[in-house]
């Protein structure tokens, strides 16, 4: 009776879940489905820089959005990245990446994704991963021609975060 | 000057001849692979491991950081080789030594280091080209916090370590008061690289009886007492490669024969890639067994796999 009771319930939330799941405002088409969550910058998980000489030096919301498609590019045919990237929805991941990174930077941007604690939930990332992210952030913000004391500047923001992205 | 290094690190003792060989072949071989660099396997970021200390741990040139050495990562080991020189008016210093790093967590040294005291050998009536040699094997652990990860607080990375000195001249380090030709080093390090400033700070204290870090044997008949000791190292990062930077290491003054004096150094670490990396520096080591104002230049090299 408890095992039936417990199937209905569990079918119950899966139905409720897609039901609910309707892409999201901000959402660019080809995004797959998503759980609902609550939506704050807070999500980002780093305050944002206060002045605005840093989010210059990257090239503003554009800058940003080319060293993130950079990021992505160099990450997505990286072997030692290859079993984080293939199952990941990358326009969903491109569009919350640009925002977080934008935002961090103090730039005028809404962060729409999930937390880094459950955006990274059962991927099993390692800290060698995380490290090889970061190496291909920083190719990517050399070849923008970022100085490297603005560079650093964001990845003191992220390297904090290590303790929510890796599991492993 | 140059040139002169090169030859006495070619003409250099045997070890050190070896080190310098199988550091050639690394470089040959890191030369052919290196339009693999942006990828690489290791798992740590660019000079996060330090660079080899004259004692063979992962450091500074002078002072053992907190940070575990090579590129090793949670779950992975690294390892390197270091050869290393430093000519000084009256003496020549060199090193070679192997270094693992386990999980970015412990790390285990061994180094052989040279005093060779060349011409002033015969003028201290030790005979010309006496040298002095020392095996150090060191542990260190990591105990606090992380250097690189830690962005958000004040909390350095702690690690405490040990090095085991053994000196091969317990004859002459008697007659010159020293108390063992062997000792024990004990240090507590800790490491904040501050992202945001592009800075990295090390603070080190060693209780130590070692006379010339144990090249003059250990406790003398001035002092035979263990002391504490303070390193201080200070370093910009230039860019993802390099680290400039100095370096302050205070000492014992324990022999009546002649005053030992702190050492200092200003230096430039430059990583190839995560197989190679070369420090040069300035040093000054101050006055050596009556001969004063050793300063001079250092050279390291550092091969990683």
């Amino acid at each position: 009776m408890r095992t039936i009771f417990g199937l209905t319930l569990g079918a119950l939330l899966v139905l409720t879940s897609t039901a609910v799941a309707q892409p999201a405002p901000w959402a660019r088409p080809g995004e797959e489905p998503i759980d609902p969550y609550a939506v704050t910058d807070a999500n980002a998980g780093a305050e944002p820089l206060a002045e605005g000489a840093v989010f210059e030096a990257f090239g503003g919301a554009e800058g940003v959005s080319r060293i993130i498609d950079d990021l992505v590019d160099r990450s997505v045919i990286d072997p030692r990245l290859e079993e984080i990237f293939k199952p990941t929805d990358l326009v969903r991941l491109r569009r919350t990446l640009k925002e977080q990174v934008c935002f961090i930077l103090g730039g005028p941007c809404a962060y729409t994704g999930r937390d880094m604690a459950s955006s990274h939930k059962d991927l099993g990332v390692t800290t060698a991963e995380f490290n090889a992210l970061v190496e291909n952030l920083q190719g990517a913000m050399d070849a923008a021609g970022v100085p490297f004391r603005a560079q650093n500047r964001l990845l003191a923001k992220l390297a904090p975060m290590k303790g929510d992205v890796v599991e492993r | 000057m140059a040139s002169g290094l090169a030859r006495r690190i070619i003409s250099g003792g045997s070890l050190f001849r070896q080190l310098a060989a199988v550091t050639g072949l690394w470089l040959a071989f890191t030369a052919g692979t290196a339009g693999a660099q942006e990828t690489e396997r290791s798992g740590k970021l660019l000079l996060t491991g330090g660079v080899s200390s004259i004692e063979g741990a992962g450091g500074g040139g002078l002072a053992p950081w907190a940070l575990i050495t090579a590129y090793g990562a949670a779950g992975q080991v690294g390892a390197n080789l270091h050869a290393t020189v430093a000519e000084l008016p009256d003496y020549q210093f060199r090193s070679g030594g192997i270094a693992l790093g386990l999980q970015d967590r412990l790390e285990l040294s061994y180094a052989r280091q040279s005093f060779d005291t060349g011409a002033t050998g015969a003028r201290l009536g030790l005979g010309q080209g006496f040298t002095f040699r020392q095996d150090v094997l060191g542990a260190k652990l990591r105990v606090l916090g992380d250097a690189v990860y830690d962005q958000d607080r004040w909390k350095p990375q702690v690690a405490i370590g040990a090095q085991w000195k053994s000196n091969d001249q317990p004859g002459v380090i008697a007659a010159i008061g020293g108390r063992d030709h062997e000792g024990v080093d004990y240090y507590v390090a800790a490491t904040k690289i501050l992202l945001d400033h592009s800075l990295l700070l090390n603070g080190t204290v060693r209780a130590t009886r070692a006379n010339q870090g144990g090249l003059l044997g250990f406790g003398g008949d001035r002092n035979d007492d263990y002391s504490l000791q303070f390193e201080g190292s200070a370093g910009v990062l230039l860019n993802k490669r390099l680290l400039v930077g100095a370096e302050y290491r205070t000492k014992p003054d324990n022999l009546g024969f002649a005053q030992e004096d702190d050492w200092f150094d200003l230096f430039a670490a430059y990583a190839l890639n995560k197989n190679l990396s070369i420090t040069a520096a300035y040093a000054d080591l101050g006055d050596i067994a009556t001969f004063e104002d050793q300063r001079g230049l250092y050279l390291s090299i550092q091969a990683g796999f």
